[in-house]
């Protein structure tokens, strides 16, 4: 095995399949602490069911996920989930308040959340205290991807999971939101592993790569791969060509 | 009712038969089948209940209810086939509403304890209550597949799986619950009710008539919260595995 103490999570010949149809196909590699790791590749290459199993969302139909040194499936899902948590791109939010959305990782635990917790949270992500008790439905994309930024800090989290949070908003907001996840990489050395389609961006803000191409892992390293590789795979996919 | 009279009811049948051929509707086999069955059924249902109201044996008035109680759950399992479980679920709901009706109507001296009055309540309550537990079904269904991101969102923040689908299903129960509420506002003003229209017909006193129909309404009351509750919090398990992952693709199309 080659996990070393760096090592967040573990993935050793992990597959998925649904219904006789092969998702994820013999996949190993590490994500490593206080890194930032994207996940690139076109549609349909698995990413999001990747992703989806550090949090134990779904489990391998075969091999084996280590978060730290320990099985994924020795940790209670409630447990596991607190501490690696997951930020979706449609950034769904609950009806009711800003206030009622951050603090929902509280009630689900029954904690009472404070409102001066609560501003540091919105302040936290760069959203103005003023948010707090407005209807969280009617903010704007970016501030919907903070507000639920904000709501996966609750738990403070070891492990962040994004899934392509920006592609649906705005260049300003998808900077905005690009920084902020830097901030809380830097600030709090929480591990990210960020799904992404944008090139440009994974090269911006990733320590490391994972290119996943028809449910393998066609490549993982420095995110300079997504540039360098030699692999004509990767080449295709950055330069948009499909598949044959 | 002479049975010349019964007879020419069947022109009831033969007008959608017609409009049914006309405008092509493709119901002529269906509507005849019905036709058939419902005449069959109730005539040994008639039979029977002569039989079981003469022996006056408790022995007969189970089996009568118990036969009820499968014929129901049979039909309303259809709607959750996928449910894992689904039968002993909605046959242990049927039971509760039975035991807790009756138990309610004969422990309070409400209604003597003969076959003519536990029988055809008995068959109101349950026949309603498998209804209601079919209207639930669809609507938690359609209900869960509207909400999975904010269902898996809550799981992914450690909730737990009741916590997760807590609105979906309250939701699904009001709503199953809420024509039960809407038909009682307008009884008697825009229809009267069946039970109570047939003993008008054969000759009661309608003011005894209305006492047995608000006995039955305020029981359906009681039938369509127990069905729907119970239904709901001993199905939406199936919807998860030992490791809080929602495994539900779509309970009717499995």
């Amino acid at each position: 095995m080659t996990q070393t103490n760096q090592t967040a999570i573990y993935f050793e010949n992990v597959c998925y399949e649904i219904d006789g149809i092969s998702i994820l196909n013999n996949i190993t590699g590490s994500f490593y602490k206080g890194k930032i790791t994207t996940l690139v590749g076109p549609s349909g290459a698995g990413k999001s069911t990747l992703l989806k199993m550090c949090n134990n969302l779904h489990s391998p139909t075969s091999g084996e996920i280590l978060i730290g040194s320990l099985p994924i499936e020795s940790i209670e899902p409630s447990t596991l989930r607190k501490k690696v948590g997951i930020a979706l791109q449609n950034a769904p939010i609950m009806k009711g308040t800003v206030f009622e959305n951050i603090a929902l990782p509280y009630t689900l635990q029954q904690k009472k959340l404070s409102e001066k917790e609560a501003i540091s949270c919105l302040e936290n992500v760069g959203l103005n205290p003023d948010f707090l008790y407005r209807s969280a439905e009617d903010l704007s994309g970016g501030q919907k991807q903070k507000v639920s930024i904000a709501r996966s800090l609750l738990n403070q989290p070891e492990i962040l999971l994004l899934d392509e949070i920006t592609s649906a908003l705005d260049p300003t907001s998808a900077k905005e939101i690009e920084e902020l996840i830097l901030k809380i990489n830097q600030q709090h050395e929480v591990t990210i592993i960020w799904i992404t389609h944008n090139i440009e961006q994974a090269k911006r803000v990733g320590d490391y790569t994972w290119v996943l191409i028809n449910g393998q892992l066609a490549e993982s390293g420095n995110s300079t791969i997504l540039t360098e590789s030699k692999n004509q795979r990767i080449q295709q996919f950055t330069k948009g060509v499909k598949e044959q | 009712m002479t049975y010349t009279s019964l007879m020419l009811t069947l022109i009831f049948v033969f007008i959608p038969l017609i409009l049914s051929k006309t405008l092509k509707l493709g119901l002529e086999k269906d509507t005849l089948i019905a036709t058939v069955r419902s005449i069959i059924q109730l005539l040994a249902v008639g039979y029977v209940l002569t039989f079981v109201f003469e022996s006056q044996s408790f022995l007969y008035i189970f089996l009568m209810v118990a036969l009820m109680i499968v014929a129901a759950t049979l039909n309303a399992r259809k709607k959750g086939k996928a449910i894992k479980g689904i039968t002993w679920k909605i046959a242990l709901t049927l039971i509760v509403v039975e035991l807790v009706t009756q138990g309610i109507l004969l422990g309070f001296g409400i209604i003597p304890a003969t076959a003519q009055y536990i029988i055809p309540i008995s068959g109101m309550l349950i026949g309603n209550s498998m209804v209601l537990s079919i209207l639930f079904l669809n609507r938690f269904d359609s209900e869960i597949e509207a909400s999975r991101e904010q269902i898996e969102l809550i799981l992914s923040l450690g909730g737990t799986p009741k916590q997760a689908v807590h609105n979906q299903l309250i939701q699904a129960i009001r709503a199953s619950m809420i024509p039960t509420i809407e038909s009682q506002k307008t009884i008697g003003l825009v229809q009267l009710p069946g039970m109570m229209s047939g003993q008008i017909i054969g000759g009661a006193d309608p003011i005894v008539a209305v006492q047995f129909q608000l006995l039955i309404i305020f029981a359906l009351l009681t039938t369509a919260a127990l069905s729907s509750s119970l239904v709901g919090f001993l199905s939406y398990p199936a919807l998860f595995n030992e490791r809080m992952q929602m495994i539900k693709q779509n309970w009717n199309k499995r």
